[in-house]
């Protein structure tokens, strides 16, 4: 107990697990304006890099007998379509691009924020939030715009007894504008605190007592990280999906 | 200096908070970012990556459809052939057994007249031979005859008695006769 308060005493105003999180200009100092190239922006291009770099440059043979690279982007492509195809249907396959943009972009961010020293761009509960709410407007929007006032049939369970209707429109209600709160917080959530709990590890490790322990809790959480990592972005795409089919078919 | 301090103050609160994500200063920049990398990602994706992948899975199947049809065909062909060898088989063998068997009927036609004519020839032959026989049987039968004759008139004339000569030799006629 007193190993470990000494600890927390000397490594806690040294390393602080949240620091990592925090955005920072590229060049320089001072404030962030909305244009300002930070570490978000880097991390970001690098997304932009290493998806050109998988899905353009690795099929550039159009092989019949694909390359690696190749075959990774076209299982990446497979899992998408077969996810949207089960998921929404095949009038889903239309917005097939969109989801594939936030799948790649997710998954993409994801294992970038892995490299040690880099920075989470999905982390950011901004970044979540803007992705979340996008999917959230676009869905209403395209089940209004496909059935009309009808698009409201999906908060009326016409299966329940008449009586507890009302209340469940309510619940219904709460709970698909509750949607994208969810949907981004999880997302959010999940990546800060695996990369957050790898960083009181680390600070642990500063105590040669308890560094052997801390060091294996490192490379436990940096796996369980990566399940997650690929996990959340799978979660997010899927439930993407499923909102993609309340707005294609609303009917309950 | 104002937009300083209120960093600072920013900074301060973000600490005590513990959570920079929190920190709403920095929210349009990253929205700002967020958005022009969706928009690329979106434009790379729908207009190279996506049609370029699914071209290449479409060749694929068209390319594994053509070669499954191919294979169809090739495995048609061997039945084919295959029945084509075993009727020829079939027919190479009928045509064998035909040639056999005229074969063999020629044979035993060749054979059925070179033993009719070795009958023939044999026949002919024996019939030479009796008639040899019978001539040569005759000319003993004749000479024995005339030795008869002699041997009885010198017997007789032993005996004293000039005997006829035509009553001896129709009496040793009669003699060989019994």
């Amino acid at each position: 107990m007193a190993a470990e308060a000494d600890m927390m005493e000397a490594s806690g105003p040294a390393i602080d697990p949240m620091y990592q999180f925090t955005l920072k200009p590229l060049f320089g100092e001072g404030p962030i304006h909305w244009y300002t190239p930070t570490n978000a922006t880097l991390w970001m291009g690098i997304a932009v890099l290493a998806i050109i770099g998988l899905l353009v440059f690795g099929t550039r043979r159009r092989a019949i007998v694909p390359s690696h690279t190749q075959s990774v982007a076209e299982l990446a492509y497979g899992f998408v379509y077969q996810m949207v195809r089960d998921v929404a249907g095949k009038e889903g396959v239309k917005y097939f691009p969109y989801i594939m943009t936030l799948f790649i972009f997710i998954i993409f961010t994801n294992f970038l924020g892995l490299i040690p020293m880099s920075f989470s761009v999905t982390s950011q509960i901004a970044v979540t939030a803007v992705l979340a709410v996008l999917v959230f407007v676009s869905v209403t929007l395209l089940g209004f715009y496909l059935h009309g006032v009808k698009f409201l049939g999906l908060f009326w369970v016409s299966q329940a007894p008449l009586a507890l209707r009302p209340v469940l429109a309510i619940i219904e209600i709460i709970s698909y504008f509750v949607r994208p709160v969810s949907h981004s917080i999880r997302l959010a959530g999940n990546v800060m605190a695996g990369h957050a709990v790898i960083e009181v590890f680390a600070s642990f490790a500063a105590s040669a007592l308890i560094a052997p322990i801390a060091m294996v809790g490192i490379v436990a959480m940096f796996g369980m990280d990566v399940l997650v990592a690929f996990i959340q972005a799978y979660v997010f795409t899927i439930l993407t999906c499923v909102y993609l089919k309340d707005a294609l078919h609303p009917s309950h | 200096m104002t937009t300083a301090t209120t960093e600072a103050a920013g900074h301060a609160a973000e600490s005590a908070a513990g959570m920079p994500q929190l920190d709403i200063s920095t929210f349009p920049n990253q929205i700002f970012w967020l958005a022009v990398t969706l928009v690329l990602i979106y434009l790379i994706l729908s207009r190279i990556a996506l049609p370029r992948i699914e071209a290449v899975l479409a060749e694929r199947q068209g390319t594994i459809t053509g070669d499954l049809a191919a294979a169809e065909e090739l495995k048609q062909k061997a039945v084919e052939a295959e029945e084509a060898y075993n009727k020829a088989l079939a027919d190479a063998r009928a045509e064998a057994n035909r040639i056999v068997a005229e074969t063999r009927a020629d044979i035993q036609a060749e054979l059925d007249e070179a033993i009719a004519r070795a009958d023939a020839e044999i026949a002919a032959r024996s019939a030479e031979s009796e008639k040899a026989i019978a001539e040569i049987r005759a000319s003993a039968q004749e000479a024995v005859k005339e030795v008869a004759v002699d041997t009885a008139k010198e017997i007789v004339a032993a005996f004293g008695v000039k005997a006829d000569a035509r009553a001896i030799a129709a009496a040793v006629t009669q003699r060989m006769k019994g």
